[in-house]
């Protein structure tokens, strides 16, 4: 196998030291981690080592030398680094070099026999792959989908070449701790080595962002409860407020602030708080229940004439007409007494919208509840109808065979009636089968504007679920930082010259949008239905009661 | 070095299959696909530009003309970055892994590497396709949970759908042969 080593980008423009990482013996690769720069003492080194080895049980080792030549080539250097070879014994050991600025390195690996047999030992081809050493230390590897029967144990058992890599690098923190500006006896070159002052800046706004937020949340919260409170409202400093402009833009201000301080999630806040839009919404309000009773209005007359040519028995037929239309006429009434209020109880309620646009989506679905409620009335007077007219047929349809239905024996028995009790349950069973039409007709209409406006608030409630459980945070770190959420990675073969090792550029392949959104969706409530078609079928037909929608936890009705 | 040699698909586009040789250890093959040609483009164009037309002689709506052209537009834009492939890259590394990069015709450009480890073997598959027997190559891959099963099959060079691989795949089993082999695979 081709011997491979990985070589961080950040150390390539380092110092002449020692090559210091892990040895991957299955895939013949060495991952370098850092550089040891000179002057060292070797049995500091060591104990360096031994320390990182401890802390991240990870196999640090040193892996061989590495040279840049600067100035004119050194003899004395190359011998020496030859010599460390002795000390520091590893198979194979890596010997890297690079010319004075330019783009041609030489690597060699040997395997040594021993001090003396020089002539016995052999030389492997080696591949030179660069990688981001900071981006791979964050980046989180996704594998492609896992088989289900497929235990996770398994993956950290067989990690896969680039796998054992990544995990190397990313479990070796302990060995990046010191730097080569730092003290100690021994100087390293790593990822820190660019930029270290930067990163201790972020580190400290991380940690002070947490305290300071909430502070500042509750210093908001304070101010807007004051000037929500009641006195701001009377009028000689409500006209004021509304002049100044200052008052207006502070308030902009303040709802800009809360968001951004807030510990909440957001969606899409404060577009619904512009005060216009609050009134035309109370104002469009009004005119649309009208309108929605009128139609039911207009839809009960067509079924106490002769709806679709069908002939319906006629005092049944204006009894449940001149029901519900009084029932239409009461909601009519209640809708006019209401309509003074509607746009400040609308305006209170719209003040929760900033907790999201899904706050806002569920109050419009029970707003639209509240305004069919007559629509869901009708449904049930219509189904208890029809439910009892079908109880009452099925138990008639019984005795005008002879049967009973036992309630012990929980089944159908043959049972002897007497000559009165046939006729007057045949006289029924007759009633009621010729008044079926007329009942079953209105059960239809009704259920079906029942479920028109079920549908409407099952697709907002899908609508609010699908906001909900979309991963704002995976999507926005993939992104700002692609290499974050890594799917794999990509090669990229740089300049080549004959004769020198293959040198190739590792690259981080990031998560496309589909798989971050399907591997970090968040729970929903799920709320989904709970009867099959079939069993809906079933109870349409019987007359049953549908109750969709239930959250989980809901006591049946 | 570099070799390149040209042949035609099913449908008598043009494709051309070009041979980079890095290293002993690393190999390239880079598959371009026909190119978009102005007959095809003004064709759509105008198919979509008339039947805009048409709507609006019966409508009367200005709109619809403004809609076809966005339609147009973005239809256009949505095509070159999501469909049209301009070339393939077979990247073969040894002991590493193969790498195949799609470059679409507004430059973005996808990539699937698959480790040595997992690559089981690369056949070539014969499909049916209208009246046709097409073969295309693909790479089998190992099954982490029974040894001798496969879980996956990934074919190459699906850009240009419609190619019949099985002028080239001589090319391409003869160069990747080598390094498979001498990675301890069995053809």
């Amino acid at each position: 196998m081709v011997l491979k080593a990985f070589f961080p980008t950040c150390c390539a423009s380092a110092d002449s030291g020692l090559l210091v990482g892990r040895w991957v013996p299955e895939q013949s690769s060495a991952v370098v981690l850092a550089v040891v720069h000179f002057p060292f003492i070797p049995i500091q080194v060591k104990e360096l080592l031994a320390q990182v080895q401890q802390a991240s049980q990870v196999g640090v080792t040193v892996l061989g030398t590495w040279c840049h030549r600067r100035q004119e080539p050194e003899e004395s250097l190359g011998h020496f680094l030859e010599g460390l070879g002795a000390i520091f014994s590893h198979k194979p050991w890596f010997q890297l070099c690079r010319e004075r600025g330019s783009k041609s390195w030489s690597c060699k690996a040997t395997h040594w026999q021993g001090p003396t047999s020089h002539a016995a030992s052999g030389e492997d081809q080696v591949m030179l792959i660069f990688y981001d050493q900071r981006k791979v230390l964050l980046s989180q590897l996704h594998p492609p989908a896992v088989l289900p029967d497929r235990q996770a144990g398994d993956t950290t058992a067989s990690a896969g070449g680039l796998a054992a890599v990544f995990d190397t690098v990313a479990r070796s923190e302990a060995l990046f701790q010191s730097d080569r500006f730092d003290e100690g006896p021994v100087r390293l070159s790593h990822w820190q080595s660019e930029g270290v002052e930067a990163s201790i800046l972020v580190e400290l706004a991380k940690w002070a962002a947490g305290p300071v937020c909430l502070l500042l949340a509750c210093l908001l919260s304070l101010v807007s409860a004051a000037s929500a409170c009641r006195v701001f409202k009377l009028w000689p400093l409500s006209f004021i407020w509304s002049k100044l402009s200052t008052c207006e833009q502070l308030r902009h201000r303040l709802e800009q602030l809360t968001l951004i301080f807030s510990t909440r999630k957001a969606k899409n806040p404060a577009q619904l708080m512009r005060k216009d839009l609050i009134g035309q919404l109370a104002d469009a309000l009004i005119p649309v229940a009208d309108h929605v009773a009128e139609e039911l209005q207009h839809l009960l007359q067509w079924l106490m004439g002769a709806p679709a040519g069908l002939k319906m028995n006629r005092a049944l037929d204006q009894v449940l007409g001149r029901f519900f239309l009084y029932h239409i006429h009461l909601w009519i009434s209640y809708i006019h007494l209401m309509s003074p209020f509607i746009e400040r109880i609308l305006w209170h309620v719209g003040l929760s919208a900033c907790l999201g646009l899904t706050v806002a989506l569920s109050i419009l679905s029970d707003i639209i509840a509240l305004l069919t409620f007559h629509i869901y009335c009708f449904y049930v007077y219509g189904a208890r109808l029809y439910c009892l007219k079908i109880h009452g047929l099925s138990s008639l349809w019984r005795l005008f065979r002879g049967k009973k239905w036992n309630v012990l024996r929980q089944r159908v028995d043959s049972c002897s009636y007497d000559l009165d009790q046939l006729f007057i349950g045949t006289l029924l069973f007759t009633i009621l089968v010729f008044l079926l039409p007329t009942t079953a007709l209105y059960y239809l209409v009704f259920t079906l504007l029942r479920l028109l406006v079920v549908t409407v608030q099952g697709l907002i409630h899908l609508l609010v679920d699908l906001i909900n459980s979309l991963p704002l945070y995976s999507l926005g770190l993939r992104l700002c930082r692609p290499y974050r959420l890594a799917a794999g990675v990509k090669f990229r073969v740089l300049e080549h010259e004959t004769g020198r090792p293959l040198r190739l550029l590792m690259q981080i392949n990031p998560l496309p949008y589909s798989r971050v959104v399907h591997t970090y969706r968040l729970p929903t409530c799920g709320c989904h239905p709970k009867h099959s078609w079939g069993s809906l079928c079933r109870k349409l037909f019987f007359g049953e009661l549908i109750y969709p929608w239930r959250q989980r936890g809901d006591k049946q009705d | 070095m570099e070799d390149e040699q040209s042949f035609s698909d099913i449908c008598g586009g043009r494709l051309a299959l070009q041979r980079r040789c890095y290293s002993p250890s690393c190999l390239e093959f880079c598959l371009s696909c026909p190119r978009i040609t102005l007959r095809s483009l003004t064709a759509v164009t105008c198919t979509v530009w008339l039947a805009a037309y048409g709507l609006f002689t019966l409508c009367e709506n200005s709109m619809i003309l403004s809609a076809a052209i966005f339609i147009t537009l973005l239809g256009l834009l949505g095509y070159l970055h999501f469909v049209k492939i301009d070339h393939e890259t077979l990247l073969i590394i040894d002991s590493l892994g193969i790498q195949m990069t799609s470059s679409y015709a507004s430059g973005k450009e996808s990539t699937t590497f698959i480790e040595m480890g997992e690559v089981k073997d690369v056949v070539i598959n014969e499909a049916i396709y209208m009246q046709k027997v097409i073969y295309y190559l693909c790479i089998l891959l190992k099954d982490p949970v029974e040894p001798h099963g496969i879980s996956q099959v990934v074919p190459l060079f699906q850009g240009g759908r419609r190619q019949d691989h099985l002028c080239i795949q001589q090319k391409v089993s003869l160069g990747d042969g080598g390094i498979l082999a001498s990675s301890g695979r069995q053809k």
